[in-house]
């Protein structure tokens, strides 16, 4: 920057109006970084993007990088427990070492496919269920008055509000042996034996379904409450049945609010934790528990890398979907 | 007809808040039961909470949690804040492709893959550059600031998306510069989307426990990392006391919310109606 520049620029600042500027331009600091902003043509709205930009990039984009690095790296009993991917040797030779076999471990373990398979299976069942207990829901909701509305939203936001971890352990005192079904059907007579639903594929699904309804709702309530009313009106004025009236303009309509809402479900819950580990038995399979086994119970960094990587090529295009319909969503709201 | 229909959604309704809410209630209801099996009724006591209260584990964790929690939100607002504004108004620049990605992809990620590549970037760093140093508060507060600006992110975008730019516009052309029309205009209009954020963040911080157990360290377990050891071995009544004060802050929390709103809103429309009335 040129020394004319140089004193224009500090005209221009002792001359601003904030009381913040002028103080602030007379620390070093702050001048030179302004200084350097303005030379490298950095403006204010170029700052104001990279912040999260940034931070973005760092924490999250440029971990999956090393989650690939580590996946093809060899399992060590070492701090940290994996072999160094490139190595300088006395020669300064550089070698680079790429270990495939914890891919093709992943093939060949018949545990890893059932895993993934099953995850879907029970994510997309689970999807589905929430989709039928809350579209009536939402849109029960968004038919209401509005105090009413109000009052069922917030209703809605409450579980979505308390703890998930506290939520998923409600129903181990419910499903278990001597929990609360049990008891009273025993109490009632109905049964004799307890009814196993502990550990069980079946708890699973009710973890999920019960979790994952909020994240159902909410989104479908925001699209069912725009939706103009005056189309109904229109229908039934020329005619047209109610429940046509439904299917041809209220669905197809919700069409995006009902995608973001599935996919929101299900994406997750391909990868959920917390659930099979409280609610499932051993042979649960999900991919989310697997992952965490092999790193917290086998020490295995790689492979719970390798099964890192499989499951977001799996996501990747759900998650592409998701994004563009998120913004259809969005897009609808103005 | 009609009849028939809202008979058919109310009894939905109906259904759907009855399985939303009995599990919520068994957990209340069991917290002040006498028996030690939890689920088995013995007599009504409030013995949990007094233990609750002398688990130095528990309230230890939760100290840690809530803390890691107030730091969380905060940065959280800031940067989600500045990337909901970039989507919002900026337009057009180079890598808003991915930016968008970057801020849509946390919300759907599965925790196990957040946590897992977190904690491999923490190792690399700290192999790397020697910061951070071991993990424990700071990584938690990094993982979790991560994904919570990506909620607050959209809340902003949202909101901005739904606002008039016009006000802005209008403050530029009387010659405020960008950052007094963002802190004087831009901020009071979107801050219960602001506020909203925040609480959401503190929230999920405080229940994360697949990210925080991947990049804990030695000392810095949260309240979800207790509750889950405890919880995995069966149920315990002290959980069923913790998970009753929380369902009450959040319940006071949310009622708290609604009336506000409600009590604007009235004002608002009052507003309007003088405004009409002045006009005529």
């Amino acid at each position: 920057m040129s020394r004319q520049g140089y004193v224009e620029l500090g005209k221009q600042m002792t001359a601003a109006t904030s009381p913040i500027t002028r103080l602030m331009w007379r620390f070093p600091p702050y001048r030179w970084s302004i200084v350097l902003m303005k030379r490298l043509g950095v403006t204010g709205r170029t700052a104001v993007i990279a912040m999260p930009y940034l931070w973005l990039l760092l924490f999250f984009l440029v971990p999956f990088v090393f989650v690939l690095k580590i996946s093809l790296a060899e399992a060590l009993i070492a701090r940290p427990p994996y072999s160094p991917l490139i190595e300088w040797s006395e020669e300064t030779y550089l070698t680079i070492r790429l270990n495939i076999a914890n891919f093709l471990f992943l093939i060949e373990d018949d545990l890893y496919w059932k895993a993934y398979l099953n995850s879907i299976k029970i994510a997309g069942i689970s999807t589905l269920f929430c989709l039928f207990i809350g579209y009536p829901m939402a849109y029960a909701m968004a038919k209401a008055t509005p105090s009413t509305r109000n009052v069922l939203l917030m209703l809605v936001i409450l579980p979505f509000w308390t703890s998930f971890l506290l939520r998923v352990y409600a129903w181990i005192g419910i499903l278990k042996n001597n929990g609360l079904i049990n008891n009273i059907l025993m109490g009632l007579g109905v049964i004799d034996e307890p009814i196993v639903m502990m550990q069980t594929d079946f708890a699973v699904y009710v973890g999920i379904v019960y979790s994952y309804l909020p994240f159902m709702i909410l989104p479908l309530y925001a699209n069912l409450e725009r939706l103009d009313n005056s189309l109904l009106e229109a229908a039934s004025d020329l005619g047209c049945p109610p429940t046509k009236a439904f299917l041809s303009i209220t669905l197809p309509l919700s069409l995006s609010g009902i995608i973001a809402g599935c996919l929101l479900v299900f994406i997750p819950a391909v990868g959920e934790f917390v659930i099979p580990a409280l609610l499932g038995g051993p042979d649960t399979l999900m991919i989310g528990r697997v992952l965490w086994d092999e790193f917290f119970s086998n020490r295995d960094w790689p492979v719970a890398s390798a099964v890192a990587i499989a499951v977001l090529l799996l996501l990747v295009v759900p998650m592409m979907l998701f994004q563009k319909f998120q913004a259809k969503e969005a897009e609808g709201q103005t | 007809m009609r009849g028939n229909r809202s008979l058919f959604l109310t009894s939905c309704l109906a259904f759907g808040f009855a399985f939303l809410y009995v599990p919520i209630i068994s957990l209340v209801v069991f917290s002040f039961n006498k028996s030690k099996l939890v689920t088995v009724w013995a007599g009504f006591s409030t013995k949990w909470y007094g233990e609750l209260l002398q688990n130095d584990q528990i309230l230890q964790a939760a100290w840690i949690s809530v803390r890691i929690a107030l730091v969380n939100a905060t940065f959280a607002v800031v940067l989600g804040t500045l990337a909901g504004f970039t989507l919002a108004r900026l337009g057009r620049f180079r890598g808003r492709t991915l930016m968008t990605g970057m801020v849509t992809a946390p919300l759907v990620m599965p925790d196990v893959i957040t946590g897992l590549s977190l904690l491999l970037l923490f190792v690399a760093m700290q192999e790397l550059i020697g910061w951070p140093d071991g993990r424990g508060m700071t990584t938690i507060t990094i993982a979790h600031i991560t994904f919570s600006m990506a909620y607050v992110a959209i809340i902003v975008q949202s909101r901005l998306s739904s606002v008039d730019e016009s006000l802005e516009e209008a403050a530029l052309d009387l010659g405020a510069r960008p950052v007094k029309v963002f802190l004087l205009i831009t901020i009071p209009i979107i801050a219960p989307a602001l506020i909203s954020g925040w609480l959401l963040s503190f929230t999920m911080s405080l229940d994360d426990l697949v990210i925080a157990s991947f990049v804990s360290g030695p000392g810095s377990s949260t309240l979800p990392m207790v509750i889950f050891s405890k919880v995995r071995l069966g149920v315990s009544p002290e959980i069923n006391a913790l998970a009753t004060i929380i369902v009450l802050i959040v319940a006071a929390g949310i009622i708290t919310a609604g009336i506000l709103m409600h009590r604007q809103e009235k004002i608002r429309q009052k507003e309007v109606q003088m405004a009409i009335a002045a006009n005529e």
